[in-house]
């Protein structure tokens, strides 16, 4: 990977970081009501099933979750464990690509 | 008459630490200690020191863990159990006792480009650089290093990635890309991207601690890694 | 002990991360478990009233906020005009942590 693809990492990851910074902040404050007097599925399925609005939101999260934990990622595994070969980010795009799927798959298994 | 405890790393890469006590006195310096250990108490010593003034940075040494300038510490400020731990300095190759080699430090300021290209000649008129401008500030904050190591030798980022250009390197790098009449910018910029560059730096803000003359490498490589960004979505790099 | 204040900030940023990252897949199966129908879902929730998973629950509400306080760090270094007080927003991001952990701990 050549400095220009590494310096769009960067950019991705505090574009990212932005984005989640927004979606972090709806998240906790949702979950910390959402979370009071106790969690049924019930309640929240009711709350959420059919919600395009949420929909539409946790998978702009999902996304961006996407991009954002494999980069970090990237530079633990390079710094603490010496991992500098090609593999690290074969496997960090695997991770992320399976971030995908199962945040998708939760979403569509919470919102639709 | 009290003494210190000094505990000094005699060897290179591999070696130990040898225990002195010297005698202790007011306003006494690790400068001073390490001078009487290598006079009265071990010849073998091998240090460096110049000035022994503070404007050199040649005396600069870890001293209880921390990179310091040795001749502006005074060993008051820095007992810990009114003993001393010295040793050479962190992230460098250890040549012999205090003293390392610092090539690389060197070798990586080449890498960032950290040299200056003009674009006028002697016959050009004189250029008019404003002190107040905001690229001109940048720079002016940065330009005092002296190029002494301890900030490399704080940056923890350094230690665990034997790439990482560092923290002085990239410092120079933005007082050259802050100064309007440097005409490398584009080759700078893309020295001093990607992972053995700024955008290594996790902003621990070592560097900017221990830096001895106060200077911020952290503040510079922020807005290396701004220009560098910019640089990128232009398509520059 | 000898690295500055930044320097903590900066490790509870990384290792929170990885925390998240790790809890994520586990988030969500959970969550894709409501596939099935509500009462797979409502046997993954009765699994999370243990007090020791509870404990873990609010150990990664306490980590998110750790990390997004973190990340606002960063990011205030890296694209703020640089001021003297920056070192002061590792202590701004530590209590802001507290008090989202806080009020996870208030609400459950």
């Amino acid at each position: 990977m050549n400095v220009k693809l590494q310096s769009y990492l960067w950019i991705a990851q505090r574009a990212s970081a932005a984005v989640l910074a927004l979606c972090v902040c709806v998240h906790l404050a949702t979950l910390i009501y959402a979370v009071q007097g106790g969690l049924s599925a019930a309640e929240i399925l009711g709350r959420t099933r059919g919600n395009t609005g949420w929909f539409a939101f946790y998978t702009l999260f999902v996304l961006a979750v996407t991009v954002h934990a494999p980069i970090g990622l990237r530079s633990i595994f390079s710094e603490w464990l010496g991992w500098r070969a090609a593999s690290r980010d074969v496997v960090l795009a695997l991770f992320g690509a399976s971030i995908a799927v199962m945040g998708m798959r939760a979403v569509f298994a919470v919102f639709a | 008459m009290s003494v210190v405890r000094v505990s000094v790393w005699k060897g290179a890469a591999k070696g130990a630490f040898q225990d002195f006590e010297v005698p202790r006195h007011p306003s006494q310096t690790v400068l001073d200690v390490v001078t009487y250990i290598q006079r009265a108490l071990d010849p073998t010593l091998a240090y460096r020191f110049a000035c022994r003034v503070g404007m050199c940075g040649s005396c600069a040494m870890m001293v209880n863990g921390v990179p310091r300038w040795t001749c502006r510490t005074h060993i008051d400020k820095v007992l810990e159990n009114d003993s001393l731990r010295i040793e050479p300095l962190h992230n460098l190759p250890v040549i012999r006792d205090l003293v390392t080699d610092m090539t690389v430090f060197f070798d990586k300021w080449a890498r960032a480009r950290g040299r200056f290209h003009g674009r006028t000649n002697r016959r050009d008129e004189v250029a008019r650089v404003r002190p107040d401008s905001e690229n001109r500030k940048a720079a002016d904050a940065g330009i005092e290093c002296i190029g002494c190591g301890v900030c490399y030798s704080a940056c923890e980022v350094v230690a665990w990635n034997p790439d990482y250009l560092g923290p002085a390197a990239l410092n120079r790098a933005w007082t050259l890309a802050m100064d309007e009449r440097d005409a490398a910018n584009r080759e700078r910029l893309r020295a001093v991207a990607g992972d053995a560059g700024c955008h290594a730096c996790h902003t621990h803000l070592s560097c900017t601690e221990r830096c001895p003359k106060q200077i911020s490498p952290t503040a510079a490589i922020a807005g290396l890694k701004r220009a560098v960004a910019g640089a990128a979505l232009r398509g520059e790099l | 002990m000898k690295q500055p204040s930044s320097y903590w900030a900066a490790m509870v940023h990384r290792l929170s991360g990885v925390a998240l990252a790790l809890f994520l897949p586990l988030h969500f199966w959970a969550l894709g478990q409501a596939l099935g129908g509500a009462e797979k879902l409502d046997s993954f929730l009765a699994w999370t009233e243990q007090p020791l998973v509870k404990f873990a629950e609010w150990g990664i509400v306490v980590a998110l906020a750790a990390h997004l306080a973190g990340g606002l760090r960063v990011l205030a270094l890296e694209f703020l005009p640089w001021r003297d007080w920056q070192k002061t927003l590792a202590a701004a991001a530590a209590a802001a942590t507290l008090a989202a952990g806080l009020a996870f701990a208030l609400a459950l």
